[in-house]
């Protein structure tokens, strides 16, 4: 694993992250949200999990971020932009992220170097998935269904 | 330089953090969404962390909950998106902060 693609790439989903949470105009924000999921996908290349990487952004770029963006025109007021900045939520947040990193300091085992592993590749994705994970597997695909219809009636116009 | 767990869990616990700050600080209903969806890829990004460094990886454990907890957040996201729909388009509004008729 290299040094400098973690540093570029922590720089770069950091950077969209922190741009989508603090930006005023809506669609910038939507925009940064989707360069973070590029960013995290990345991530996922760099750590040999590159299946993960590309079903992440297939659904979260390619499905997610689009659902983001056509709610935002669908929902647009006169002036496109959010009112209002609650700054008690920085504190909070910069409280979590402290106890958060001051754990992962104490804690002796996490210091380690990555072991040399075998590449996992899509076959062993899917015998692991028929095999192993079946009822899972069959349990999202009625929850798929469900939210699906559930979106549908929640966004469908009453007749009369 | 080697890169340890240590470091990939930093980063997702600033993406974490970075998440939370967006879902408590915005008064946007859109921005909050934006904000769990943030807080749950960093979740999945720590699960392949660990999964990567473990020193038995032949089980794809931490690869299996990060593709179904893909899954499930696109459900949940269509879902909430289509509640933010629905609420703008009785009270022509995306302010949580005018949404308070249920308050006791």
């Amino acid at each position: 694993m290299n040094g400098v693609a973690f540093i570029v790439i922590a720089i770069l989903t950091l950077a969209a992250a922190l741009a989508a949470a603090t930006l005023q105009k809506l669609m910038h924000a939507a925009l940064s949200f989707a360069v973070t999921f590029v960013g995290i996908a990345a991530f996922f290349f760099l750590l040999g999990a590159e299946f993960v990487g590309l079903v992440q952004v297939f659904v979260y770029i390619g499905a997610v971020a689009v659902l983001i963006v056509f709610t935002i025109l669908l929902t647009r007021r006169d002036v496109e932009k959010d009112r209002g900045f609650n700054w008690s939520g920085v504190v909070v947040a910069i409280a979590v992220f402290g106890g958060l990193i001051s754990a992962i300091f104490k804690t002796q085992s996490v210091s380690v170097a990555a072991p040399a592993i075998p590449a996992l590749t899509v076959k062993r994705i899917g015998e692991v998935l028929m095999t192993n994970y079946v009822w899972p597997l069959q349990c999202v695909g009625l929850l798929l269904t469900a939210a699906l219809i559930g979106a549908l009636i929640l966004v469908m116009e009453e007749k009369g | 330089m080697t890169l340890t767990l240590q470091l990939f869990l930093i980063v997702s616990a600033a993406l974490f953090c970075i998440g939370l700050l967006a879902a408590l600080s915005r008064r946007h209903a859109i921005f909050i969404l934006i904000g769990i969806e943030m807080m749950l890829a960093a979740a999945n990004l720590n699960f392949i962390a660990f999964w990567r460094f473990s020193p038995e990886p032949r089980q794809p454990a931490g690869v299996m909950i990060a593709i179904f907890a893909i899954a499930i957040a696109a459900a949940e996201a269509a879902v909430g998106l289509a509640l933010v729909i629905s609420v703008y388009r009785h009270y022509r509004t995306t302010n949580v902060d005018q949404l308070d008729q249920l308050k006791g």
